[in-house]
């Protein structure tokens, strides 16, 4: 790391975990502490998405593995009684292994066919969780009890977000750890060209799976991390809209940098608060923002230079 | 089983016609069209008030809807699209593009239709009864009959006409058909609102048996990405048989898997993945398309 990396990061820190809480403290503003953690959030998801991306595949699938692993941490926490802190993992280690056996024939899809194969995921995992006994169909999972440790706070809107920014500071450090690594450099030779990836000994289809079930685990976890928020999770509780802005979050951001899905998530989650206001208008304002930024920068955020504002991150 | 087949073939019918939309745009110009559902949203929504509200016959409201899809789709080729192609490094970004324009034409359809679920008067009444075998309304049978009507002048269309010959060439090799004399950008701009156009025709045939309303954007969306997948994408006669596919193992699985619950769409989807895993391109696509 170099000096202004380490810099970058410190200010980062800082900004989150002590001037956003002293912020909200000043200014009364309580509310955004529901709208950062979701943002932090929707960025682990959104995380997976851009990895996803990185072995050169769009992902419009994630809101079924949200769903899936909110679901799957609902069930343990109401129907077993195990803590929220053990089900959080297992329903990332879950969402990971049922990737697996989806992503296996998936994975051989490319461009626009893994796009839409995805895409459909999403409505089937809608529909799975109507169609299952388990789950409690329309009626969804609720009053889930809060997790152990912040149900005793004081004010749990603090504590889910340290939680949340704790999580997501965690997911981005593996990210950025995981894609400086070897197995990242092989990544990018799948985004460039499979064939010669392979040609030259690289096992493509471990590779892929491997990404693809670390972007389902990121999924899952943010799942079930809304569910223990909310409380609460319906069929609807993640569905295309969901997926589709998760894909909208990274391609914003910048599909080059590791940071790229948190600017995004934090940028589109926040136009589309402020532009509550606007009531009927939301979305007419906001899809036509959506377009009109295509039009002029449609490569993205990235395209206006970044680099400089996060140190380089690659 | 007469009974299933019957609807299966209704069904496919129209599943045919709005695979053939999304297809269509995408052979041309290589764009995953993510607002075709809201597309044939509108469409139904055209019909509705030309037929219901205005009193005027359904087959005005069948025209209107058509000409005003086709020119919607004319305009958003031209001013969003094509600059957006033309500029852009990354082929997604007409993904991110497609996105937006499907949650704008959900907030003008909000805006100017409301989110009621709204149905239209019955064009022909009764019901065709063959031996209690086989039971039909005449409307079905009808819009039945007018899809498949649509599919057939859709194809006469690309095969015989100038310029279906010229979307086919493009189709297949855009630099090649550029050199050949193809006005690229104008048969560009034709494919993409002949492609809204039958979308719109579907949703004012379909509104007169389902009605319309806001939500039925995204799962047509999602129903025409598999009929085209299950077909290839790209491939008309594959979206042809992606719909009519999909529309039968509807039909099956509705009346074969009811005692079940609602999994008719998971096991469709698991097949399509079994398929997918031995055929990638689907039935007739080209591999990598």
């Amino acid at each position: 790391m170099k000096r202004n990396q380490i810099f970058g990061l410190a200010a980062f820190l800082f900004v989150v975990l002590i001037g956003v809480p002293w912020l909200i403290q000043v200014t009364g503003r309580w509310d955004f502490y529901y709208t950062l953690t979701s943002v932090a959030l929707l960025s682990i998801a959104s995380a997976g998405v851009w990895l996803t991306f990185y072995i050169g595949r769009i992902n419009i699938g994630q809101g079924a593995y949200a769903l899936a692993g909110g679901y799957f941490s609902a069930i343990l926490v109401t129907k077993l009684g195990v803590s929220f802190w053990l089900a959080l993992p297992l329903a990332g280690i879950f969402t990971a292994v049922v990737s697996i056996f989806i992503g296996w024939p998936i994975l051989r899809l490319r461009g626009v066919y893994f796009a839409m194969v995805t895409l459909v995921l999403t409505e089937v995992a809608r529909l799975t969780a109507l169609a299952m006994p388990v789950t409690n169909g329309a009626k969804g999972i609720t009053s889930i009890p809060l997790p152990s440790g912040i149900a005793s706070l004081e004010n749990t809107k603090l504590g889910f977000y340290y939680v949340a920014v704790a999580l997501m500071i965690l997911v981005f450090a593996a990210m950025y750890r995981l894609v400086n690594s070897r197995i990242g450099h092989l990544c990018r030779s799948l985004q460039q060209n499979e064939e010669l990836a392979s040609s030259i000994g690289v096992n493509i289809t471990y590779l892929r799976i491997i990404a693809y079930s670390i972007s389902s685990f990121f999924g899952g976890i943010a799942g079930a991390m809304f569910v223990a928020i909310s409380q609460s999770i319906y069929p609807s509780s993640f569905q295309v809209a969901d997926s589709v802005n998760f894909m909208l979050n990274c391609f914003l951001g910048g599909l080059g940098y590791v940071f790229g899905p948190m600017l995004g998530t934090l940028v589109l989650y926040f136009g589309w608060d402020l532009l509550f206001q606007t009531g009927k208008l939301q979305l007419l304002i906001y899809s036509s923002l959506l377009i009109l930024l295509m039009l002029v920068l449609p490569n993205g955020l990235l395209s206006i230079r970044l680099s400089s504002l996060f140190g380089g991150s690659k | 089983m007469e009974q299933i087949l019957a609807n299966g073939l209704y069904l496919g019918a129209q599943y045919a016609l709005i695979a053939l939309g999304l297809t269509l745009i995408f052979a041309l110009m290589n764009v995953l069209n993510f607002a075709h559902g809201q597309m044939y949203v509108l469409g139904g929504f055209v019909t509705y008030t030309v037929y219901a509200q205005l009193g005027l016959p359904f087959i005005v409201g069948l025209f209107a809807s058509a000409l005003t899809l086709a020119i919607v789709g004319a305009l958003i080729e031209k001013f969003l699209f094509r600059p957006v192609i033309r500029r852009s490094s990354r082929e997604e970004s007409t993904m991110l593009l497609a996105a937006g324009i499907a949650f704008f034409l959900d907030a003008v359809i909000l805006l100017v239709f409301g989110e009621k679920q709204r149905g239209v008067p019955k064009i022909v009444n009764g019901v065709l009864n063959w031996d209690f075998r086989l039971i039909m309304p005449y409307d079905r049978i009808l819009i039945g009959f007018l899809a498949i009507l649509a599919i057939v002048s859709f194809i006469l269309f690309m095969q015989y006409s100038k310029t279906g010959r010229a979307m086919r060439a493009l189709a297949q090799d855009r630099v090649a058909a550029q050199l050949q004399g193809v006005n690229v950008d104008r048969y560009s701009m034709i494919g993409f609102a002949l492609g809204a156009m039958l979308a719109g025709l579907v949703g004012g045939l379909l509104v007169t048996i389902t009605g319309v309303n806001l939500g039925m954007g995204g799962p047509t969306s999602i129903k025409a990405f598999m009929m085209v997948m299950i077909g290839g994408a790209g491939v008309i006669s594959g979206a042809i048989a992606g719909g009519f596919i999909l529309g039968m193992m509807e039909s099956i699985g509705l009346s074969v898997l009811s005692q079940y619950g609602d999994i008719t769409y998971l096991a469709i989807f698991a097949s399509l993945m079994v398929f997918l895993a031995i055929r990638p391109q689907g039935l007739m696509g080209k591999p990598w398309g």
